[in-house]
């Protein structure tokens, strides 16, 4: 199962490198992890998804975070109505009549090119990670030369409703 | 190149170097002994060690390696982090088996090494290495000073992140330019580490809990690991189980937790622990775990570990806590704080006679067992010789291996501390260096380092640190001419396809003479208890070659992968 876990981190040299070898050294599966700063200065914010097999395993990889001296606090927002993010830009292969047809495919996901060539162009899209999935499904048969995704950065939303079910999926 | 100073100063007349000002930090930390080899990177570092009157000794290895084990054992013994000092690139490198070591075992250590120049990090400079990106997976916490005005609290945050909470190793790694640097202000040197607050106290609700369990139970028992000697808690977990009546299994680091010759101790557990305490695991009802953290060997396969009991496990680690052993009551604690908050909740127990009397009937049925070889020398026999010699009050050191488990098995440790063994990482060559170490930070005390043949050979350079210092180490070679638990495996699980595990070994008489210290060979048990009497007596080092018997295995023993309820050679 997927989970999102963010870290509230001390900005010290060798914290990522700490975390993300104590995540490969317990074989951890991390699918994207994403680092900057946070509100506070001297403060980062780690968000990392993972996959793990269970609850079991997903306790311990928190408990493991927490155990990092420089780790201020942990949290699994799986389950949290929160706000999920990730950037991707796509360079897509387009000229002329093309450009005007993957325009109209990228409208409806508030894409904007922010380059355009001879030949080429990059789609920059921002949003949930479903929603940039299913942009990038769109535009490969028009032939992606490259492709770059920032990983997500998530936090929890300034309120909580009760939340029954939320599918990872629905963020 | 000059560090900067950004901190907020008290204004002093006194210019400090880098390496003056380490060796102050470490003053101030109450350090008596400093282990370390000095090298291009802190040759600053021991100039000042020259022009100072620190009050704390240095001890000279002959291998970084050294140092660091010897470091472990003062650490082992005294409670207190062992201080090493390396220099950059190999220097470094060679305390990674210690560091290691002392991080599977919980041992504080809090390790210097010198680092090339700042200016030169990077680049492949003479005699760098990455340290930190080395030891980041070996220990609690580790850094690189940057700037000069960081070295006072530096060093402060690794003693206290080294000796509290769940002890382990720290690394301090500094560039050579800083401890040139000069600085002329005192500058802050308050601990400040927000992201590290051990839990010490007990959740009251979790401790209710157990005793609920403990007053519910039918089998109960108490498995004691070395957490209960890290938190000081001996007599607490005595008064515990006296007051409930409670049989006690302890594990292999757990040996001297709880006293070796109390009747309620079933023994060590797990591969190659008695019968009885392993039976009691597998039967019982309720499993109180106390700073153990299930590790594979005492554990065997986890689908047969206490299958039908509820687990309690007190740990000051939460991560230790379900990691490998789904827990039903986690208690996030210090040993003693927990054993105290245990203590002062009054539980009416059913006497659970019955259990008792069912583990006390399988310890006297299935005993530790070996036969002995007409006047040959038995290694169990001697372990037991030992024991008797030393009245049970010697620090016993030891290797990995074979008389690693004879010694586990056969001298009764009643008292905590006094076991000193590398049981996590399972390191040859650190009993020797180990029990210098011990010597040193217990000089009053009979230390004896109980060594294989094959683990001797790693570290017996030592033997110039014994001499140097003076140090009365006992040293025994359980010398069967293998790699004894090596060759045992082959016998066992692969038809005795003896593959590189037959060594030779120099004449260790000889040995120990070339270094000034004396030695002795015995080979015969009735020349044992004379020369054991002699060597305690005796306020010298010794080297004594025990010639064994060759081919003697450690039984009984869960095959790995096996329920320890699955135990082959129990004696019937």
């Amino acid at each position: 199962m997927k989970r999102i876990i963010t870290a509230t981190v001390q900005n010290r040299s060798g914290v990522l490198n700490r975390v993300t070898g104590m995540l490969s050294k317990r074989q951890f599966n991390i699918e994207s992890i994403s680092v900057g700063g946070s509100e506070t200065e001297g403060i980062s914010k780690m968000t990392l998804v993972v996959d793990v097999s269970d609850f079991q395993k997903l306790e311990q990889l928190t408990k493991q975070l927490h155990r990092q001296i420089d780790v201020l606090k942990v949290s699994d927002i799986t389950d949290k109505a929160m706000v999920a993010r990730e950037l991707a830009l796509i360079k897509v292969v387009g000229s002329g009549q093309m450009r005007a047809e993957i325009q109209g495919i990228i409208s409806p996901f508030r894409a904007s090119v922010i380059d355009v060539s001879k030949d080429s162009l990059i789609i920059q899209v921002t949003g949930k990670p479903d929603k940039v999935d299913a942009l990038i499904a769109l535009l490969r048969p028009y032939g992606i030369k490259e492709l770059s995704k920032t990983g997500i950065t998530a936090f929890p939303r300034g309120q909580q409703q009760n939340v029954t079910e939320i599918n990872y999926l629905s963020i | 190149m000059k560090a900067e100073v950004e901190c907020e100063f008290v204004k002093s007349e006194k210019t400090m170097t880098g390496a003056e000002l380490l060796i102050e930090s470490l003053v101030e930390a109450e350090v008596d002994t400093l282990f370390g080899y000095p090298g291009g990177a802190v040759l600053p570092i021991y100039d000042a060690l020259y022009r100072s009157n620190a009050p704390f000794k240095h001890i000279l290895p002959r291998h970084e390696q050294g140092a660091v084990h010897a470091a472990e054992g003062y650490a082992r013994v005294t409670g207190k982090p062992g201080v090493v000092l390396a220099t950059s690139g190999p220097g470094a490198t060679n305390l990674v088996t210690g560091i290691a070591d002392a991080m599977m075992d919980s041992l504080p250590l809090v390790i210097f090494t010198g680092q090339v120049g700042s200016n030169v990090i990077g680049t492949d400079a003479f005699q760098e290495t990455d340290v930190m990106g080395v030891t980041t997976p070996i220990t609690k916490y580790n850094c690189q000073l940057k700037q000069l005005s960081d070295l006072p609290r530096v060093v402060k945050e690794a003693f206290h992140i080294a000796s509290t909470g769940r002890p382990g190793p720290v690394v301090v790694d500094i560039p050579k330019n800083i401890s040139t640097a000069s600085l002329s202000e005192k500058c802050n040197s308050e601990v400040c580490l927000p992201g590290y607050q051990p839990t010490t106290k007990p959740n009251p609700l979790q401790i209710i809990k157990l005793t609920d369990a403990l007053a519910n139970a039918k089998r109960p028992v108490v498995l004691a690991g070395a957490g209960v000697l890290f938190g000081g808690a001996s007599t607490e977990l005595k008064q515990f189980v006296d007051q409930y009546q409670l049989p006690v299994t302890t594990t292999l680091l757990g040996l001297g937790s709880f006293p070796g010759t109390n009747p309620l101790n079933l023994g060590m557990a797990g591969m190659h622990g008695t019968y009885a305490a392993n039976m009691a695991i597998y039967e019982c009802d309720l499993l109180i775990n106390i700073g153990a953290r299930f590790d594979d060997r005492l554990t065997g396969s986890l689908e047969h570990f206490a299958p039908n009991a509820k687990v309690a496990h007190i740990d000051i680690d939460p991560a230790e806590i379900g990691k490998n052993v789904l827990t039903d009551i986690p208690v996030v604690s210090d040993a003693k704080e927990g054993l105290l908050a245990l203590l002062n909740q009054s539980v009416n127990l059913p006497q659970h006679e019955e259990w008792k009397q069912h583990l006390q009937d399988m310890k006297q049925e299935f005993p530790l067992w070996y036969e002995r070889s007409g006047d040959l020398l038995s290694p169990q026999w001697l372990i037991e010789e030992v024991y008797r010699a030393s009245n049970g009050e010697a620090i016993i050191t030891t290797d990995v291996g074979q008389h690693q488990m004879w010694a586990a098995q056969y001298y009764l440790f009643d008292k905590p501390n006094k076991w000193v063994t590398s049981g996590g990482l399972g390191t040859m060559g650190f009993g020797f260096p180990a029990a210098i170490g011990a010597q040193l930070g217990a000089p009053d005390e009979l230390v004896v380092a109980i060594v294989g043949d094959g683990g001797f050979q790693m570290t017996m350079q030592e033997l110039s640190m014994i001499k140097d210092y003076q140090l009365p180490v006992k040293i025994l070679i359980v010398n069967n001419g293998s790699l004894g638990m090596v060759r045992q495996w082959q016998e066992k699980f692969y038809d005795e396809r003896y593959s590189e595990s037959i060594i030779s070994s120099p004449d260790f008489v000889k040995l120990a003479e070339s270094y000034g210290i004396s030695g002795v060979r015995v080979d015969k048990e009735a020349d044992v208890p004379g020369m054991l009497n002699d060597i305690f007596a005796n306020d010298d080092p010794v080297v004594v070659d025990c010639r064994v018997t060759k081919m003697e295995c450690v039984f009984p023993m869960v095959p790995s992968g096996k329920g320890n309820h699955e135990m082959i050679g129990v004696k019937k």
